[in-house]
């Protein structure tokens, strides 16, 4: 079998995903296509040199709709021959992209892939594509569904993660963002994002809370707590699903949760040959990919059990990872990917993570891949695995060597 | 006769009246809605009818489908009942959409006959989904006509077209407490919300008027119009996708996931607001005959709408002359007793309080008093209807003023002694006629008897607390109780308005016969170290209205600590329940002893809000590593009610199964999903639930052993309706 490898990773900085954020009047379409020809002409490679983009979006509707990476290929350098296939695994959308390319080249369908993702969040809302999940009540209903918030606060509640863990949990995200942006530590991957002429439009990840502390995020109050347990009452649900619980403690606010963004990131995924060809060294190896069906009520919990499969199927352990990137969708999420596998919070997204730079949907699976590639060889480890919960009850799993 | 009859008028108006012979409401059968085509069919045709009206010839429009209609589509495909009932519901959709249409042009909408709608009074079911089929409504201003959709209050849901007219007419919101709460209205109301269009004094004189001048464009429905869009929002509208989540969030929590219909209704309105109108129809009567086919439906058609109305209308009756009572005595102004008196004199009986002292029966007739003020606060009531009420109660030290009284109510303290001083006081002063009945509890009617002189006239009334809330009166037979106590319990029941069962005399009767257990099995649990809130949420999620641990609480700990001593004492060394007495009476020695001291197995706040299960709880009785499943849990605790009502029918305490199941989900709520106790067996099939119990048997003890009577219907693969439902009783 082939391997794969990562040979180039960049992201453009994270814009507010609101009407004043910096990044409100760029589309999906340009700033998709700004990664793609970043990617292009970092390595100096030709239009064509590619078998395809996957492209991972988690609302594909209006401007990200009809295909969005064939139109992304179509308003880039590339070659019209590079086809495009839009992908949606929700908040694994962007890692889908980069396993799907890594699988393609391993079982030897094309040598080279740009794997990405893109979510535009305040220019097409989260949901906003429909989900008969939660609407159709012969799903709805069948499934226990709950919005993730009320799913994290179920993690919260059963596995015993306070408000004061979730909170000093953020704190440190802010903390270590803000450092690692002080320290030039995202510099390698970050893709100015620019206009029309050329002008800059944004450099950094604007969603950032620096001076975050435990008494700011104190006064928030929990964002899940009515539709919970007044209207329309989703705890009840919870209790159904879940009998031995007496009632769904709250603990999630948006000062603990992901922050909604617009941003993009790509990978190019190639095999050995392609690089020699090109005159190209591959960054990272692609070891292993995993994704995982989990319980859709409590839903967030994907990351242990792909953890365990992928770490299963590649005769690996826990201890023999260097580096974790757990997408900090919300605090209880992380906190308790670090309960499960005793993970030390000092080898985990020690660069902060989505509560302070934000969760492109479908991009963020590329950007912790990438973030966790930088570190890896600004650090000097060797294996790291990057993870993320999904909706719906699922998880994805990425683990990369460097060689 | 014919339940429809069309008078085609000079004027051009064609009155289609239906009256159904010998019913006092009409109702729908099949060949009615057939007839009902043909008639539409003749006046449509007709170039001298300018419009139709229909109206009704009774004092009301209609009460709803006629249940025998549904049992006769289940059969009218041979044998694929779901078929049958599909393609019944079909026809009805394609007489009311004639209707809708009027023969217009499909492509002009012109040329369409007006049809209006002329309801003399109350609308329900059919009754209203019929006229929404119509181009207008007219209904009379009788504040005491109900109007509405109230299917699915016994398990079904509007299936008739309602459910997708009213939702494409006022939107999915303000049709949810029609369709998913069957709220009715009188017809004032029923306009303001959209049900009906016009509140007329002559609604037939209004409605011929308006057909005659309608046009083309009145006649055409919003949702036959182009470019037609759902008030409020279709699913996938961003407004729309909020309440359609949020409605499935709220129905789930709300049914806890048991009942069939609110699902159903809540997939026919979503499936149908994708889709055009007459697809929409097809969905709706999909799901409609999944609900009809669904064992839960007709299992509490059955109990709650058919078997409760049979009993009320006095169906195990002994056939003796009228024995309405017109003066009753109540002995005993304490809670039950205040309330028995509230009853009465609500029914327009006049009613003699008595009470040791004349200050303590005042206060029991205050309750009557504060209950009324509060009914004229909440406009249900008027100071006329108060003075009318408390002008029926006298009250009274003096054992002399029951004289004239036909009926006694005996509701004293607990206690033989003291309830056959009272027996023996009264039964002195009263009439040869009069009947004795005692309102108790836990004491054998037989035993109490033995006060009576006339014990032949001597009966247990058993009402439940809170008297004027609770719809269950179980009419116990002493040995000795004759024919003539019965009737007049019954007729006593039906005068006050409240549903009754009669059963023969045994401890505790039928009802706490079978909640005794249920409150056993979860206390049980909590000595084995079961999580309490899985004890609780178990029993509420398969339909229990109250965990055995909060029920236990509101009852009382020390109440049950005593009818533990006294059954103990009564049974000796066959009493099987020393496990549940080690936590009870510890909780009583803790005085904790539920809602009423503010501690039980519940912790609750100095106002007396109940807050969570006690934390003590957990370190008395330490929860097991190992868990049961919910369904273990659950098993339990409706086996042990349900094997009671088993063994009551064995043992000829329970005389009707029809009884055991109304009683018990009037009494105490039972699941009402299920349609019963006995109708749950049978749901679950005699089989499995044999099987069930020799588990449990293993697993827990003797007090699952399968009945033998359950063992045979196991055997012989029969259901408990199946062999014991009286002749005429089987329905839909």
């Amino acid at each position: 079998m082939t391997d794969a490898y990562i040979y180039d990773a960049i992201r453009t900085p994270r814009g507010k995903g609101r009407k004043d954020g910096a990044l409100h009047e760029v589309t999906a379409v340009s700033l998709s296509a700004q990664v793609l020809n970043g990617l292009r002409e970092r390595s100096d490679l030709n239009g064509y040199d590619f078998e395809d983009v996957i492209w991972g979006n988690a609302t594909q509707v209006g401007e990200q709709g009809g295909c969005l990476a064939r139109t992304a290929v179509l308003a880039s350098d590339l070659d019209e021959r590079i086809p495009g296939l839009s992908i949606n695994r929700f908040c694994a959308s962007g890692m889908e992209a980069v396993n799907l390319a890594a699988n393609q080249v391993r079982g030897g369908a094309g040598e080279a892939y740009i794997a990405g993702g893109v979510e535009m969040m305040g220019r097409v809302a989260m949901g906003s594509d429909g989900a008969a999940i939660a609407v159709d009540p012969s799903v709805a209903m069948s499934s226990y569904f709950v919005p993730q918030g009320i799913s994290a606060d179920i993690i919260a509640t059963e596995y015993g993660i306070s408000r004061d863990d979730a909170d000093a949990f953020a704190v440190e995200s802010q903390k270590r963002a803000a450092a690692a942006w002080e320290d030039g530590r995202f510099a390698k991957s970050i893709l100015t994002v620019r206009d029309v002429n050329g002008l800059p439009i944004l450099d950094h990840d604007e969603y950032m809370r620096p001076g975050t502390d435990m008494q700011s995020l104190g006064a928030l109050k929990p964002s899940f707590k009515d539709m919970g347990e007044t209207m329309p009452g989703f705890d009840k649900i919870a209790m159904l699903k879940y009998p031995h619980l007496a009632g769904i403690n709250h603990i999630h606010h948006a000062g603990n949760s992901s922050g909604i963004v617009d941003g993009a990131a790509g990978v190019i995924v190639a095999s050995k040959e392609w690089g020699e060809k090109h005159g190209l060294k591959p960054r990272a190896r692609i070891r292993a990919t995993a994704k995982i069906g989990t319980d859709p009520t409590i839903m967030l919990t994907g990351p242990v059990p792909a953890t365990e499969k992928i770490l299963r199927e590649s005769g690996m352990q826990i201890g023999d990872i260097d580096l974790f990137e757990v997408n900090e969708a919300f605090s209880s999420v992380v906190l308790r990917f670090m309960q499960a596998f005793d993970v030390d919070h000092g080898k985990l997204n020690v660069n902060g993570g989505a509560i302070a730079m934000g969760h492109p949907l479908g991009a963020s699976g590329v950007i912790i891949i990438g973030t966790l590639l930088d570190e890896m060889e600004r650090s000097d480890r060797e294996t790291g695995l990057a993870t993320l919960c999904v909706a719906s009850g699922m998880g994805a799993a990425t683990i990369i060597e460097r060689v | 006769m014919t339940d429809f009859t069309m008078d085609k008028g000079a004027d051009g108006v064609a009155l289609i009246t239906w009256d159904c012979e010998g019913k006092s409401m009409n109702v729908l059968s099949m060949e009615a809605g057939n007839h009902l085509e043909s008639l539409i069919d003749d006046a449509l045709a007709d170039d001298a009818v300018k419009g139709i009206v229909i109206t009704s010839g009774k004092d009301s429009f209609a009460a709803g489908m006629d249940l025998n209609a549904i049992a006769a589509m289940k059969d009218a495909a041979g044998d694929n009942p779901a078929q049958g009932l599909f393609d019944g519901v079909m026809g009805l959709h394609r007489v009311l959409r004639k209707i809708e249409l009027a023969g217009m042009d499909p492509k002009t909408q012109k040329g369409g006959k007006p049809i209006a709608a002329a309801l003399p009074g109350t609308a329900l079911g059919i009754g209203l989904e019929l006229p929404l089929a119509c181009h207008r409504i007219f209904v009379t201003p009788d504040p005491k006509a109900r109007i509405g959709l109230p299917e699915i209050m016994v398990g079904i849901f509007p299936g008739g077209g309602g459910t997708t007219r009213l939702v494409r007419k006022m939107g999915a919101m303000a049709a949810s407490p029609f369709l998913l709460e069957g709220k009715t209205q009188d017809p004032i109301k029923a306009q303001k919300a959209g049900l009906v269009d016009e509140v007329v004094a002559d609604p037939v004189g209004a409605a011929k008027e308006w057909v005659l001048k309608a046009g083309d464009a009145d006649i055409v429905k919003p949702w036959d119009q182009k470019g037609y869009k759902m008030p409020g929002g279709a699913p996938y509208h961003p407004a729309g996708f909020m309440t359609f989540v949020g409605a499935n969030a709220m129905v789930h929590g709300k049914t806890q996931g048991v009942y069939p219909a609110a699902k159903a209704l809540l997939s026919a309105v979503y499936e149908g607001a994708l889709v055009p109108f007459d697809t929409a129809l097809k969905i709706e009567a999909r799901w409609f005959t999944h609900v009809l086919m669904n064992p839960s439906s007709g299992a509490m058609i059955r109990s709650l709408f058919i078997n409760k109305g049979a009993l009320e209308k006095g169906a195990n009756r002994p056939d003796v002359a009228d024995e309405r009572v017109k003066k009753v005595g109540v002995l005993g102004a304490g809670m039950m007793g205040a309330g028995i008196a509230l009853v009465s004199a609500q029914a327009g009986i006049e009613v003699v309080l008595l009470d040791q002292s004349v200050e303590n029966a005042q206060k029991g007739k205050a309750y009557s008093e504060s209950f009324m003020d509060k009914g004229i606060q909440k406009k249900k009531a008027t100071p006329e209807k108060k003075d009318e009420v408390l002008g029926r109660i006298t009250p009274t030290d003096n054992v002399d003023d029951l004289k004239a009284c036909d009926l006694i109510v005996e509701a004293v303290f607990e206690d033989p002694k003291v309830k056959a001083e009272m027996t023996q006081k009264v039964e002195a002063v009263l009439g040869e006629d009069a009947i004795f009945a005692t309102n108790t509890s836990t004491l054998p009617i037989t035993d109490l008897a033995k006060a009576s002189k006339r014990p032949e006239q001597f009966i247990g009334i058993h009402f439940f607390s809170p008297v004027e809330k609770m719809m269950l009166v179980e009419i116990i037979k002493g040995r000795e109780t004759g024919d003539r106590a019965v009737a007049k319990a019954l007729d006593f029941v039906r005068q006050i308005r409240k549903t009754p069962i009669v059963v023969n005399d045994a401890r505790f009767f039928y009802a706490n016969r079978c909640i005794i257990p249920y409150i056993n099995e979860g206390i049980r649990m909590v000595g084995e170290g079961v999580n309490p809130v899985l004890i609780e949420n178990a029993a509420k999620q398969v339909g229990m209205p109250l965990g055995p641990l909060q029920l236990v609480d509101e009852t009382s700990i020390d109440l049950g600590a005593k009818i533990a001593r006294a059954t103990k004492a009564a049974m000796g060394n066959d009493y099987p329940d020393e496990a549940v007495d080690e936590i009870i009476f510890w909780m009583e020695g803790e005085g904790r002893l539920g809602r009423k001291s503010n501690a039980g197995f519940y912790a609750y706040d100095e106002k007396g809000k109940r807050e969570g299960l006690w934390e003590g709880l957990g370190q008395k009785f330490a929860l097991a590593d190992e868990q049961p499943d919910v369904t273990e849990v659950q098993h339990r605790l409706l086996f042990a009610q349900a094997l009671e009502a088993v063994r009551a029918l064995e043992e000829n305490v329970l005389l009707d199964i029809r009884e055991g199941d109304v009683g018990a989900i009037l009494g105490w709520g039972f699941a009402p999903w299920s349609g019963g106790p006995i109708s749950w067996l049978d749901i679950i099939d005699a089989p499995f639930a044999a099987e069930t119990c020799d588990r449990l048997t293993e697993k827990f003890g003797k007090r699952f052993e399968c009945p033998a009577l359950l063992r045979e219907l196991a055997e012989k693969n029969q259901t408990f309706y199946g062999r014991f439902a009286p002749a005429g009783a089987e329905a839909a």
